[in-house]
Parts: C-alpha cells; structure tokens; sequence
C-alpha cells in the first residue's frame, strides 16, 4: 500500500484499504480556527444534542479574526472562547499564531495519524507521514460530534524530486512550478511527494509542499516520515516513541499508483505565478519587470522562520523602493520570538517593512493590507484568485518569499538572484 | 424516506476552475449570509444575483468550487435557490460541502451542450438530466446511494438527526 493507503486502513479499521473504495474512518486529531469552527458548529451541536466526542483530540486555534479589528471579529473570537472553555478543550492557541504552524509548533502533528481540519491548508500536516484533509463546518461539526468521517480512499500521485535547487530557488517554487504542470484538477487524489531533495529538505520547506496540494486540488499532500521529521519533534519536546513504526509507513516499492512524475530540482528557476491563479507560473526571468505597489510576507505558507530567513538575505542592508509598502506578518508567536533572536526581524524592520500581527490576515481578505482597485501585489501567500485580497481590480502575482523581498527591493517583479548574487546565506 | 429533489430551472453558465472567493468573496465573509449572498459570482457575472431565481441550475467546467473551505461558498448558492450545479468535475471540500447542505453537484461531462437560459431539469435519483428547451437528454452515473439519501433529507445535519431518531426509536 501507498503512505496514504496505510494511514487510511488503520483509521477505518481494514488490513487493506484501494483507491477509490468508501468508507468511514475513526479521525485521531480534528482541529479548526475561529471563523470555520465554533461558531459554525454551535447551531449544529445543538441540533444533534451532542457535545464534543473528545475534547483531547480535538484543537482550536484563532487565526483568522485576530486581533479583533471590529466588533464582528471581537464577538466571533468571544464565540469561540466560550466554546472551548464550555466544551474543556486544552488545546486552544488564542492569537499566537496560524493553526496550520502552531499545531506542529507544539508537537501535535503525528505520523501516521488521521487529521480533519476545518481549513483547506490541512495538508500542511502531511508533511509529518498523516493523512490530513480539509473540511468545510458542517462536516467538521459531524466529526467533533461522532469523532469519525466517510471518506473516498484517494488514488496516489507521486512527485520524485531529484538534485539540488539552485541558489534562489525553494519549496515554493516548487509548488507554483507543479500548479502549471499537473493542473489544479486533482480532487480525489493525494500527491506524494519524495526522492533525494525532499529527504534534503527540512521539516518547514516540506510543509510549504504539503500545504500547496490543496492549490493542486489533491486531498492532501504527503511526505514520509524520517529522521528530519523525528529530530524536528524532538526539538518540539514531542518525540515520535516508535520511529521504526513511523518509518515503516512510507509507501511500499510495489505500491501502485496513479501517476509518477519525476523532476530535475537543478533545472527549476524562480517561479512567479500571475493573476489569477497559482497555475499562471512562469519562470521570474521571463516576466516584464512589473511595477508593485506592495509586497506582502504572510500566511501559512510564506512566513515561517525560513520565510522571514530568506526575506532578510535579500533586505539585509537595504531598502524597500520608495514607491512600494512591505507588510509581514510572521506566522507564528514562536517565528516572531526567534526572528527577533536571530536578527532576522531586525533586517526587515531596518529596511522598511511593516510589521502586522500574526494570522492569516491580508491572504484572505482580513485585517490589514487589504488592495484598492487597480493596485498589484507581490505575495509569498498560497492563492491569488481574483477579488481575494481586496478589490477585485487588484492583481496579485505570487512568488517565494526571496522573490517578494527582491520586489520590494526593485520596485518591481524580478528574478531574486540578482539581488542575491555575492549575497551568502545557508538554505533556509 | 423523504423523495430526492428533481431541480427544474434556467441554465446559468460559467467557466473552468470557479473558486470560492468568486462564489463568497473572503472580505465579505463577515456579512450575514443573506448579505454575502448579494456578493455571490460578483467579480464574473455582475447580473448573477439579479437574474437568479430558486430552482434555476448552474453549468460550470472543470474544478468547481476550487479553494477554500468555506462552506458559505454553498451557502450562497442555496439563498439564491440553486439546488443543483453540474459541472465536469468538482473541488472535494466544495463537492461535500454542496451535498452536506443539500445542494446537489453532480459530474456531467457534456456541459457545452447546454446554452445559457436553456430550461433544464436534473432527476437526481435517475441521474437524468433534460434541457426541455431543446429536447435533449443525458444520463449520467448517479450519486451514491447515500448521498441521495442525504440529499433527501436536506443534508448532512437532518440526515443525521434521522437516523439518531430512527436508532432510539428502535
């Protein structure tokens, strides 16, 4: 069986699990924020007459309204404090920062277990060797209830990445580069990603992977679990007991798949997609230099520690162009705490950026930095469907963070090695 | 069991790979629904929500619904009274999130022999669909059966509610 495969049979209680059978599976771990949870599943709850099935097992975090920036936002986030202290959740992260990170943060993302997520980032939690999907409330509010889910066993896509990227070129590119290639049309599948770069990877670059199969449309993305992911736990206080056991999830070499599409990691150059969607990619050096109004460094996907790292190669020392406006918002508290130790934070402030709260904010239309019509923007974030930060007249261009900060830099859209060469730096 | 719905109405067309910012806009989320409703396929169809009337249909292509989760995207579409889209494929999370509120989102391979306006029916338990405008017919895979059943019961909540009643009554 594939990773997916062995993940699913164990939760839905089979020897053996094949694509595309249905099923109802025990979930390990659900979690949800503060605008698809609580608040959602109150109304439902209620109509059931049940309560949470596990509160152990289940995770809430604010990221979405936070800090409250008016009183919808304050009595959505009141909502779900109320909720969680009536339905004794320990698991509650109130406003330190992005679920999708937070939760790995504290060690609670666990090889080989079965994840629902009220978000459809959830797949960043594959990059552990889980099964972790994404569901809207109503389903979620099935699954606090019963603490199980039906699902479509989903057929395996494997991307096999070979070689090393060159300077300037990072997960992300990876995934705007694979949105062009397999389309965004994957639904019932999940893509597993593997080979001698992605064991190179560390555990934050192979989550940027994970959480862009939801742009590929897969159910989620998967990475099998290794010694990279046991030391990361490890360094979260949280170690895997049986790494063996985990190991030993990864799909078997005669497992069948789908499709296997194998990459030159040394052939891939900075990747920008263009309005309005993640699957408009074209090499960075092909594109006009196009003018920027703002630069944006935020979300799940773009700004963890090695983001705001890669960001800070480029700034450090230099300034934002005059005509441009550099909004970071680090996804994390514990990103914060460690960007400030290591100087990184410095670096950006020093050149000119805006500091904004941690949360998902400007990524999907909320709180700060939002787009007036006919305004463009860079952004490290996941989407740039039209209409989603702000106007629906503004054009928003996605690209690695070393390509937002180059940006900001320029003044407009340009390959990031130029702005890196003669600058050192360690992969992030 | 309560009957599957057979949505009759005016076909509405739109393209490949509809997200859900264009279905429930995210700096509109905070409205109450019937307000973001209002907003619902804005950005691609100004005269969308003004045209709609309950039961009409929606014809889209492939990846229907792609991006979020959020289930207002459904939400939306069900205040306007769309009760079936059908499109060549669906994104998952809107696909379940459409059957668990009781919208049906059926595959239907030959969307580009529907034209805009065209009268159309969707006999969800046969999995037929018929544009009476022009007399033609389709059949397709239909849902699985518990998924009519959901959508017979209104959705995921009811259908749950049910069977609770039907286990204790038991």
């Amino acid at each position: 069986m594939t990773l997916v495969e062995k993940v699913i049979a164990r939760a839905a209680g089979r020897v053996r699990v094949r694509p595309g059978e249905i099923m109802t599976a025990k979930v390990d771990f659900a979690f949800a924020h503060d605008s698809s949870g609580p608040r959602r599943w109150q109304p439902y709850l209620e109509q059931l007459g049940t309560g949470v099935w596990d509160p152990a097992k289940v995770a809430i975090v604010t990221d979405h309204y936070v800090p409250a920036t008016d009183l919808e936002s304050a009595e959505i986030l009141s909502t779900t404090r109320a909720f969680v202290a009536a339905h004794g959740i320990r698991n509650f992260f109130d406003m330190v920062g992005i679920c999708h990170l937070v939760l790995p943060e504290h060690g609670l993302i666990r090889p080989g277990a079965f994840i629902a997520g009220g978000d459809s980032h959830t797949p960043m939690a594959g990059a552990f060797g889980a099964y972790a999907a994404g569901y809207g409330a109503t389903d979620m509010a099935a699954i606090i209830a019963s603490g199980e889910t039906w699902l479509a066993v989903p057929h395996t896509l494997r991307a096999v990445w070979s070689g090393a990227f060159a300077r300037g070129v990072v997960a992300k590119d990876v995934m705007l580069f694979l949105c062009r290639t397999l389309g965004l049309d994957n639904a019932f599948t999940a893509i597993e990603f593997c080979g001698p770069t992605i064991a190179a990877m560390t555990m934050l670059e192979r989550m940027v992977l994970c959480n862009m199969a939801a742009e590929l449309g897969c159910d989620t993305g998967v990475i099998a679990p290794d010694a990279v992911t046991f030391e990361y736990l490890r360094s979260r206080g949280a170690p895997v007991a049986d790494e063996s056991a985990a190991a030993a999830l990864a799909s078997d070499p005669q497992a069948a798949c789908r499709a296997e599409h194998r990459f030159d990691a040394g052939a891939l150059a900075p990747q920008i997609a263009l309005p309005h969607s993640p699957a408009n990619s074209v090499a960075a050096g092909e594109l006009d230099r196009i003018r920027i109004d703002q630069a944006y460094i935020g979300a799940c996907v773009g700004a963890k520690l090695s983001d705001l790292r890669m960001a800070a190669e480029v700034l450090r020392g230099r300034k934002v162009a005059p005509h441009v406006r550099l909004l970071v918002a680090p996804a994390s508290a514990q990103t914060t705490q460690t960007a400030i130790a290591e100087g990184v934070l410095a670096s950006l402030v020093d050149a000119g950026a805006i500091l904004l709260p941690s949360g998902c904010g400007a990524c999907a239309g909320l709180g700060a930095g939002m787009l007036a019509a006919g305004e463009t923007c860079i952004s490290s974030t996941n989407r740039n469907f039209r209409g989603r930060m702000g106007s629906a007249q503004a054009t928003v261009y996605l690209g690695s963070p070393y390509s937002v900060a180059a940006a900001a830099v320029a003044g407009r859209i340009v390959d990031p090695r130029e702005l890196l060469d003669g600058v050192s730096g360690e992969p992030a | 069991m309560s009957s599957v719905p057979t949505p009759t109405g005016r076909a509405f067309r739109f393209g490949d790979n509809i997200d859900t910012d264009q279905l429930a806009p995210g700096p509109f989320l905070k409205l109450p629904p019937q307000q973001l409703a209002a907003h619902c396929l804005q950005a691609i169809d100004p005269t969308f929500v003004s045209t709609v009337r309950p039961g009409d249909v929606l014809i889209a292509g492939s990846n229907f619904g792609m991006g979020s989760s959020r289930e207002q995207a459904v939400v939306s579409l069900r205040i306007l009274g769309i009760q079936a889209v059908l499109a060549r494929s669906f994104a998952r999370i809107f696909w379940r999130n459409a059957i668990n509120l009781g919208v049906a989102a059926l595959i239907f391979p030959w969307t580009e022999e529907i034209a805009a306006g065209d009268e159309v029916e969707v006999d969800l338990a046969a999995g037929r669909v018929t544009d009476l405008t022009r007399g033609a017919r389709w059949q397709v895979e239909p849902l699985p059966p518990q998924v009519l059943d959901m959508l017979a019961h209104g959705g995921l909540i009811p259908y749950l509610r049910r069977r609770q009643s039907g286990a204790s009554s038991a």
